[in-house]
C-alpha cells in the first residue's frame, strides 16, 4: 500500500507501472534515478540529434494526453508554440488541488528527477530556455525535496548552460503556491508566478502566444511531463500500445474515499474500473459500491452499475457520461448520503471562486445555499429544479472552467440520485442517514 | 522614509534566493515566497511586515496586500503558537476527517478559526491538500504535514505540540 511509510515495496504502484516503476519511497535521488535508466532519454535526444520537430512528432504519435484535467493532446499543444528565437517558457502545473488528486505529490517526492527530465525534453522541443514548476502551497516538504533534486540535476549538468555538451541550455526553478485552488487553472497560475492574485485570464490569447511575462508558454501537468522520458526512450508507438488508440500510455489513478487501501495505482489506460477497484482492496468493510467520481471532484458522478462496466481511459469515461480529469477516483459506498456529499463539494467551489465573473461568484454561493437548505430539511418544492437551472446558467458563461466545475457535480448528482434529493425535500430527513 | 527592517538576515538571504529565480526586472514574482518567509519567522503578517516586504521588493504596498489577502495560507491575524489546518473536503470526509475535527474541537474547546485559552493552537478548516490517500490530514504551521490522524491520535498530537 502506497500510503504506508517508505520504503514500501517496489511494485506498490502496481505491476504495470512505468513512471513509478521501481520507486520505493526512498530511492528518489539522482544516482538511483540514473540506475533506473534516468536521463537516458534526454541524452538520446541531445546526442542522436533529434530536432525539436522530431520530439514533437514522437509525442504526437504516442497519443499522450494531458494528465491535469482536460486531457488535451500533448504533442498538439507543443506544436502551437511559435518557432524562432524569442524568449519562451515551459511551466509545470504541480498545484495539485483538485479534491481527490494526490499523484503529483508522490511524483515530486518519490521520483522528482523524472519530472525534471521530462521538462528538459519538453523545453528542448518548444525552444524554452527557462522553466518553472509551480508546487502546491500545502506540501512544503515536497517543495524542499524538489529544490534538492534541482540542485542535484544542476551539479550533474542536466540543467544549466549547454546541457551534456550540446548547444541547448535550460534552467528550471520551483515556485511555491500558498493556498488557492484556482491557481491550478493555467492562466491563474501564470498570474501567480508573476506575483499577483491568481485570477484567470480571459482567453484567447492562449498561453502559447501570450503566457508568462507575456511570452509564449507551454503549461503541462506534472504527470504529463513524467510520461515523456519513457515515451522518448521506447518511442511513440510503443507508448501508444501501452494504452489504446487516442489514449496512449499508463495513468496514475489516485483512489480515495470508501476503499480498503486508498492510494496511487498506475495502470494502462483502458484498464477496467473493476480491476482498479480491486487493486485498491475493494470497497471498505465489504460494503456495496454506490457511486464514483472518476476524475476529480469537478467531474460528473456516476452510479456503481455504470462504473463497473466502464474502462479507465479518456474516451470510455466520456462515453459513460463523465470525464477522466486528473485521474482522481473518489469512491462512495452504500452508507453515503449523496446530498451531503454534494453539499461539501458545493461549499468548496463557493469558497474557491476567485470572484471575477458574476455567474460564478454569485452562482456558486446560490448553489451552496440551496444544497444546504435541502440537506438541512428546509428544502421547498421546486428547489431541485432551481438547482438545475442555476447550474445551466453558470456553465459556459464564465472566464474559466471553475464555473463548469461547480455546475457539473450538481447536475450529475441530481441526474443519478434525484430520489434522494426528493426524499429530503418531502421528508425533511436523509433517506440514507435516517435509516 | 526608509522602512524598518523586520526580519532576520537569514530571512532576507532566503528572499534574495527567491528573487534570483526570476528575470532581473521581475522581483515581484518573489512576493509570495517573501510573504511566506516573513510569516514563518513572525508567525503572521502584520501591517509593518507587509510594508517591509513591499519596500524590500520595491513594490507598492497595495500590490503586496492584494497577494496577502488572496491566498488562503497567509495569516492576517496572529494565530496561537500553532496553526493547525485540517482538510475536510469530500475524500477526507469519507475517510473520517470530521471525526478528527470533532475530537480536536472537543479537546481544545474551540471551533474553527478560534484559538484555545492557552494560546496553544488555532484551528483552521482547509481544502484539499493533495494528500487524500493519507486522510485525515493536518498541517502544522504551514510546513509540516501529518497524515492518518484518526480520532485516537488527536490527544497524542496535542500533547506533542504542547511539549515542544
Ligand atoms: C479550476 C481549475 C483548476 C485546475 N487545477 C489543476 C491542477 O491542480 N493541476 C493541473 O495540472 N491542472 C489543473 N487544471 C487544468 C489546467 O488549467 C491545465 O489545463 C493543465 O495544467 C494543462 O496540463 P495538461 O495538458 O498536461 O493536462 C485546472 C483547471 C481549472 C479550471
Ligand atoms: S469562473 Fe469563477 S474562478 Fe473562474 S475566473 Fe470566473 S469567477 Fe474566477
Ligand atoms: S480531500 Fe483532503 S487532502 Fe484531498
Amino acid at each position: 500500500m502506497i500510503t504506508s511509510n517508505p520504503p514500501f515495496s517496489q511494485d506498490s504502484y502496481g505491476p504495470e507501472a512505468v513512471i513509478m516503476k521501481g520507486v520505493n519511497g526512498v530511492n528518489w535521488q539522482l544516482a538511483e534515478y540514473e540506475k533506473r535508466g534516468g536521463y537516458q532519454a534526454l541524452r538520446k535526444i541531445l546526442s542522436d540529434e533529434y530536432s525539436p520537430g522530431d520530439v514533437i512528432a514522437e509525442v504526437k504519435k504516442s497519443a499522450l494526453r494531458g494528465r491535469g484535467g482536460a486531457g488535451f493532446p500533448t504533442g498538439l499543444k507543443w506544436s502551437f508554440m511559435p518557432k524562432g528565437d524569442g524568449q519562451k517558457y515551459i511551466v509545470c502545473n504541480s498545484d495539485e488541488g483538485e479534491p481527490g488528486t494526490f499523484k503529483d505529490r508522490d511524483l515530486l517526492r518519490y521520483n522528482p528527477h523524472i519530472v525534471i527530465e521530462g521538462m528538459a525534453i519538453a523545453a528542448y522541443a518548444i525552444g524554452a530556455s527557462v522553466g518553472y514548476n509551480y508546487i502546491h502551497g500545502e506540501i512544503w516538504e515536497v517543495y524542499e525535496r524538489f529544490e534538492e533534486a534541482l540542485e542535484e540535476a544542476r551539479s550533474a549538468g542536466y540543467l544549466g548552460d549547454k546541457l551534456l555538451g550540446s548547444d541547448f541550455s535550460f534552467d528550471l526553478f520551483a515556485h511555491h503556491g500558498f493556498g488557492a485552488y484556482i491557481c491550478g487553472e493555467e492562466t491563474a497560475l501564470l498570474e501567480s508566478i508573476e506575483g499577483k492574485k491568481g485570477q484567470p485570464r480571459f482567453k484567447p490569447p492562449f498561453p502559447a502566444s501570450y503566457g508568462l511575462y507575456g511570452c509564449p508558454t507551454t503549461i503541462n501537468n506534472t504527470e504529463t511531463f513524467a510520461a515523456v522520458p519513457s515515451l522518448i526512450l521506447g518511442g511513440g508507438d510503443a507508448y501508444l500500445a501501452l494504452g489504446k488508440p487516442n489514449n496512449g500510455g499508463t495513468k496514475i489513478f489516485s483512489v480515495s474515499g470508501d476503499v480498503q487501501n486508498p492510494g496511487n495505482y498506475e495502470v494502462r489506460l483502458g484498464t477496467p474500473f473493476s480491476k482498479l477497484l480491486e487493486m485498491a482492496g475493494g470497497v471498505r468493510e465489504g460494503n456495496r459500491l454506490k457511486a464514483v467520481i472518476p476524475g476529480g471532484s469537478s467531474m460528473p458522478v456516476l452510479p456503481a452499475n455504470i462504473m463497473m462496466s466502464t474502462d479507465m481511459d479518456y474516451d470510455s469515461i466520456a462515453e459513460a457520461g463523465s470525464m477522466l480529469g486528473s485521474g482522481a477516483v473518489i469512491i462512495m459506498d452504500e452508507t453515503r448520503c449523496m446530498v451531503r456529499c454534494l453539499l461539501r463539494l458545493s461549499y468548496f467551489y463557493h469558497e474557491e471562486s476567485c470572484g471575477q465573473c458574476t455567474p460564478c461568484r454569485e452562482g456558486t454561493g446560490w448553489l451552496y445555499r440551496l444544497v444546504k437548505r435541502i440537506h438541512s430539511g428546509l428544502g421547498e418544492e421546486g428547489d431541485i429544479d432551481k438547482l438545475l437551472s442555476l447550474s445551466d446558467n453558470i456553465g459556459g458563461r464564465t472566464i474559466c472552467a471553475l464555473g463548469d466545475a461547480a455546475a457539473l457535480p450538481v447536475k450529475s448528482f441530481i441526474e443519478h440520485f434525484r430520489p434522494e434529493f426528493e426524499y429530503l425535500v418531502t421528508h425533511k430527513e436523509s433517506q440514507i442517514e435516517s435509516k | 522614509m526608509s522602512q524598518t527592517r523586520m526580519l532576520s538576515a537569514e530571512a532576507y538571504d532566503a528572499i534574495d534566493k527567491e528573487v534570483a529565480k526570476y528575470p532581473p526586472n521581475r522581483k515581484q514574482s518573489a512576493v509570495m515566497a517573501a510573504l511566506a518567509i516573513a510569516q514563518n519567522e513572525l508567525g503572521w503578517l502584520s501591517e509593518s511586515a507587509v510594508e517591509d516586504v513591499a519596500s524590500y521588493l520595491e513594490m507598492r504596498a497595495i500590490a503586496v496586500w492584494e497577494v496577502a489577502t488572496f491566498y488562503g495560507m497567509y495569516n492576517l491575524k496572529k494565530p496561537g503558537r500553532y496553526k493547525l489546518s485540517i482538510c475536510t473536503n469530500l475524500p477526507c470526509a469519507l475517510q473520517g476527517a470530521n471525526k478528527t475535527v470533532d475530537q480536536l474541537k472537543a479537546l481544545l474547546g474551540i471551533d474553527f478559526n478560534e484559538t484555545d485559552l492557552d494560546g496553544l493552537l488555532t484551528l483552521k478548516e482547509a481544502e484539499c491538500m493533495g494528500a487524500c490517500g493519507d486522510a485525515p490530514v493536518v498541517i502544522i504551521n504551514d510546513r509540516e504535514m501529518r497524515g492518518k490522524i484518526g480520532v485516537e491520535d488527536v490527544e497524542k498530537l496535542l500533547e506533542e505540540l504542547k511539549a515542544r
